[in-house]
């Protein structure tokens, strides 16, 4: 129990410290203290709403979000045995991004972009996982590869809209790509969703562990695979669907948080999705408070400060590895 | 002490025809070689037996119940199966590997305990790769990949072992402690199937053989009748050199 506590712990310890420095660091510096203040109920008015209603919202947000996607990422990685997946390479982010520029290009606004996102990513897992399954097997090479390529045919589709829209909506269209946490005021929905996700993953981890040695093998040790495939996949892209709603198309959370942790931690789906869910949500608010102090008052797409941080560390990590 | 039938058994070789229908009795206490040449579908068969492939007519029963309407973690309790491929996509360490044997067994709440871990370690340690646990698989030779793979049906203890090809891999030494392994299991009481390509290590270990031809059509029975040079021959569309030693045919392929 030990080993699947302690780096949980840690892990926990850094969100909660990530979390408080995305709260006090901004346009307005706050003391620690003043955080605390304000957390405990007391502070000063101007405090209360800075930290209550713009912060913390915000950064539970990017936790959830970065949980999300990287919890996403690995059950895909599980799912298709490959660590090269992740939700963006299977076309769940294209078909979001689809739904989502289509709002915008239509003068829509708020909910019914988030709505139009989430029904776009499920569109795509559906059509993935119809044209994958066909009319003969199921493989892993080729829900990848169907994947890849719906992912591709929603690129040229989102050039195409980018192409044809007015100038004056390309930048929160661009925002929008590069995965903006702006406008994500919601964070409770995500939170429970990850919560939950963390708490069933772990009666089904053992059963991951031995699916990662393939389907065969994994029947052969009583493993209903077909069924599980089912639940990893649908509740990957549920999952995706969610984060791409809350925060636009973050790239590389998914791709590098499990495997970052692979690395470290081994491959015990037990340890490693909660780990996940902690370590995708504690690099997602650092990159957010880096995204929106930076250049302050503009703010960068946190899309480009997760890869910014995230591939050096990423490379790193893989050539110090055996 | 689990016994294994099929009635009417035609697995399922894409494109070929049905050829004879099997109908076998694997009792406690015995040990059968499957013989054939490349493609004759041994693989299929051993996966079929195990309840992973669907066959083209007939049935496989498990203790007199169709294996086809067991709970997979119930079959997983009873039945074992050593592949001839294996699939390291990630990776993990050999007790990881071996542990893994225990899935059947653990609720799903229920973490590997010390009882489990000692499962493992004694399984490890008769297959002689205790010394590298802590190894990574994907670091490990084929022989002691091989072998890390048996430590994991080991563990997992079924009454019904189905091999394919044990002794892949294996140096002279491990394929006789391979071969002696599996012949315990049976004289214990448990039901022992492997595909083999060696003639030898099947005229020396098996009591009962299963003669898989490429067209389908098949023959079994105790392996003393089984094992006739010309029958042999045919199977393999090879000119065998017979001779006696240690109390065994051996079989030496002529140029």
């Amino acid at each position: 129990m030990r080993r699947l506590t302690l780096p949980l712990a840690l892990l926990l310890a850094a969100s909660l410290a990530a979390m408080g420095l995305s709260a006090s660091v901004g346009s307005a510096n706050l003391a620690l203290g003043e955080l605390w203040a304000v957390l405990s109920g007391g502070g000063d008015a101007l405090s209360r709403t800075l930290i209550l209603e713009l912060r913390l919202p915000r950064s539970l947000s990017a936790f959830a979000t970065g949980g999300l996607l990287a919890v996403a990422g690995a059950l895909m990685q599980v799912l298709l045995r490959n660590p090269l997946a992740d939700p963006y390479v299977l076309g769940l982010s294209g078909g979001a991004a689809v739904g989502a520029l289509a709002a915008m290009l239509a003068g829509l606004g708020g909910m019914v972009i988030s709505g139009s996102a989430f029904a776009g990513a499920l569109l795509s897992t559906l059509l993935v996982f119809g044209l994958a399954h066909g009319t003969g097997s199921w493989t892993p090479s080729r829900l990848l590869l169907t994947g890849v390529v719906v992912a591709a045919g929603w690129g040229a589709v989102v050039t195409l809209m980018l192409a044809l829209s007015p100038a004056e909506r390309l930048p929160g269209m661009l925002y929008w790509l590069m995965g903006d946490l702006a406008y994500a005021r919601t964070p409770m929905p995500s939170l429970l969703v990850l919560a939950l996700v963390c708490l069933l993953g772990f009666p089904l981890g053992r059963s991951l562990n031995v699916l990662a040695r393939g389907p065969m093998q994994a029947a052969a040790l009583g493993v209903a695979v077909r069924p599980l495939e089912w639940t990893i996949y649908v509740t990957a892209s549920l999952l995706t669907a969610m984060a791409v709603t809350t925060a636009g198309s973050i790239g590389f959370v998914g791709l590098v948080v499990p495997h970052m942790l692979r690395l470290v931690l081994g491959n015990d789906q037990r340890l490693i999705l909660p780990a996940c869910a902690l370590a995708g949500g504690t690099l997602l608010v650092l990159a957010d408070t880096l995204a929106r102090t930076v250049i302050a008052p503009e703010q960068l797409p946190v899309g480009v400060i997760t890869a910014l941080i995230g591939v050096p560390t990423f490379l790193y990590l893989l050539y110090r590895s055996r | 002490m689990s016994r294994l039938e099929t009635r009417g058994l035609v697995i399922d070789v894409p494109g070929r025809a049905d050829g004879r229908a099997l109908d076998l009795c694997l009792a406690p206490g015995q040990v059968w070689g499957v013989l054939g040449p490349n493609g004759a579908g041994k693989t299929t068969l051993l996966q079929t037996l195990a309840g992973l492939r669907v066959p083209r007519a007939g049935e496989v029963d498990l203790d007199g119940q169709p294996l086809a309407g067991l709970r997979r973690r119930r079959v997983a309790r009873q039945l074992g199966l050593i592949f001839q491929e294996r699939q390291d996509g990630f990776p993990a360490t050999v007790l990881e590997t071996a542990l893994i044997g225990r899935h059947p067994y653990l609720s799903a709440w229920q973490m590997e305990g010390g009882d489990d871990v000692r499962l493992a370690v004694a399984a490890l340690e008769r297959l002689d790769v205790a010394h590298l646990k802590n190894r990574l698989v994907n670091t490990l030779s084929g022989g002691e990949r091989q072998r890390v793979a048996i430590a994991t049906v080991l563990t997992q203890s079924p009454q019904l072992w189905l091999a394919d090809e044990p002794t892949n891999h294996l140096d002279l030494h491990h394929q006789t402690s391979v071969m002696t392994l599996l012949g315990e299991q049976a004289a214990a009481g448990k039901v022992v199937l492997m595909c083999l390509h060696d003639l030898n290590l099947a005229a020396r270990w098996c009591d009962h053989l299963l003669l898989l031809y490429p067209d389908g059509e098949a023959c079994w029975g105790p392996a003393s009748d089984m094992l006739v040079p010309s029958v042999l021959e045919r199977l393999y569309d090879q000119r065998l050199a017979t001779a006696e030693i240690d109390g065994a045919p051996v079989f030496v392929p002529m140029r």
